[in-house]
């Protein structure tokens, strides 16, 4: 899974041509370690119709306050340079797998 | 076959699994997020023994794990749907049927939604469910906390040292918590208690701005401007996929023998989950070792290798 921060979110999330999920977390979290994992196993599964990336919002918090990040694990799916669907708290794959399916 | 799964890797699942490899049992985990279990919301977990400075609770799960791992233990991250009890026992998972002789059934539980207005609304916007991933979003801000048990308390001392004001927001006239953590919380400055109270509604525009707390003892409500609504008002146990398989009692908790075994023969159920268990990793963790006993015992009895 892509890291992302401030000086390439707008390229890889924003003017990105397919959809991208973005898993915003931070090193202090336990459940954002929990999801990562996880993540990382979907990457494949998803290939040339979703990218998956993370974003650290203890360094990033800027972006993270933009979005109104205020509970993570938070996974917020970007698409044409817009957010437009989230969920909070660990999920499961196949709770991941719905999320998509129906939003992408 | 295998002869048994552990479904739900938190504290007491993790300890089943290791004792039951370590019997040279054939074992089959399922965990439909990652082993950990509810620790990992935990900052500090001061009352587990043999850590005489305090753990972090996602160090903890860590540990277990790491320990769980040196055995040749096999986990399907998949989530389990149903148990069928024919001859055999059957999981069925989101992606595959699995046949085995017995279960433990770990699962645990979750931090309980209360049904508030505007709860899940906000849900991400300014309620939370855990201090230690949320906290710091809530630097210099008002909070409230909804609770009066064990974690509510511990969050509650977790959470002050971020926020301006913290309100402790409890239904009954004192708190339930142990006398150390309420000894604690009352000498922080910026903690208010809040008592005979509940929320009746969480409000704002796109985020939390306000509650309604009412006092149940005037029936009086007052509007608190704030940022953030903290809720640790008791858990919900994740055993409603058995509701049809197996005796759960009226809070949902799966009943057990005194052998830990559920109403149905050669299903096994330890920790959180299960009725009138302590919720404490220690027990979790100590229910779950039982459990696993009782389960090779089992074992030897319908395979006919019975030490006695």
């Amino acid at each position: 899974m892509q890291e992302v921060d401030l000086s390439n979110f707008k390229s890889k999330v924003l003017e990105s041509l397919i959809p991208v999920l973005v898993d915003f977390w931070a090193p202090w979290c336990g459940p954002c370690k929990m999801i990562s994992p996880t993540l990382d196993g979907m990457v494949d599964d998803f290939q040339g119709r979703v990218k998956f990336s993370k974003l650290n919002v203890d360094d990033n918090t800027q972006i993270a306050s933009d979005y109104g990040i205020m509970s993570i694990p938070a996974l917020i799916l970007f698409k044409d340079g817009s957010p437009t669907a989230q969920i909070v708290g660990v999920q499961s794959k196949e709770g991941i797998v719905k999320f998509l399916e129906a939003n992408v | 076959m295998k002869d048994v799964a552990v479904i739900g890797l938190g504290p007491s699942g993790m300890t089943a699994a290791l004792y039951l490899a370590r019997f040279k049992l054939d074992v089959i985990c399922f965990e439909k997020t990652s082993p950990g279990g509810q620790i990992v919301m935990t900052d500090r977990i001061e009352n587990y023994p043999g850590f005489p400075d305090g753990i972090s609770g996602y160090e903890l799960a860590e540990l277990f794990k790491k320990q769980l791992q040196a055995y040749p233990v096999e986990i399907k991250s998949e989530e389990v749907l149903a148990i069928k009890r024919e001859d055999v026992i059957t999981i069925n998972t989101s992606s595959s049927d699995y046949q085995v002789r017995s279960v433990i059934i770990s699962t645990g539980a979750y931090p309980r939604r209360l049904g508030i207005k505007g709860e899940e609304h906000f849900t991400g916007r300014g309620v939370s469910y855990c201090a230690t991933c949320d906290a710091n979003f809530f630097r210099g801000k008002k909070v409230a906390v909804l609770g009066g048990g064990d974690s509510a308390v511990e969050e509650a001392i977790f959470l002050s040292k971020f926020v301006k004001k913290l309100y402790l927001i409890h239904r009954r006239d004192r708190l339930r918590a142990v006398d150390v953590l309420k000894e604690r919380i009352e000498a922080i400055s910026n903690v208010e208690f809040v008592l005979d109270s509940v929320i009746n509604e969480i409000g704002g525009d796109s985020k939390v701005e306000f509650v309604n707390v009412k006092n149940l003892k005037t029936e009086s409500s007052k509007r608190v401007d704030l940022d953030g609504v903290f809720i640790f008002a008791g858990y919900t146990p994740n055993a409603q996929f058995l509701k049809d398989f197996l005796q759960l009692d009226s809070g949902g908790y799966i009943i057990t023998k005194e052998d830990f075994q559920t109403s149905v023969e050669g299903i096994f159920s330890s920790g959180d989950v299960r009725s009138s268990s302590l919720k404490q990793v220690i027990s979790a963790s100590g229910e779950g070792a039982d459990a696993a006993v009782r389960v090779s015992k089992y074992l030897d009895n319908i395979k006919g290798t019975s030490y006695d």
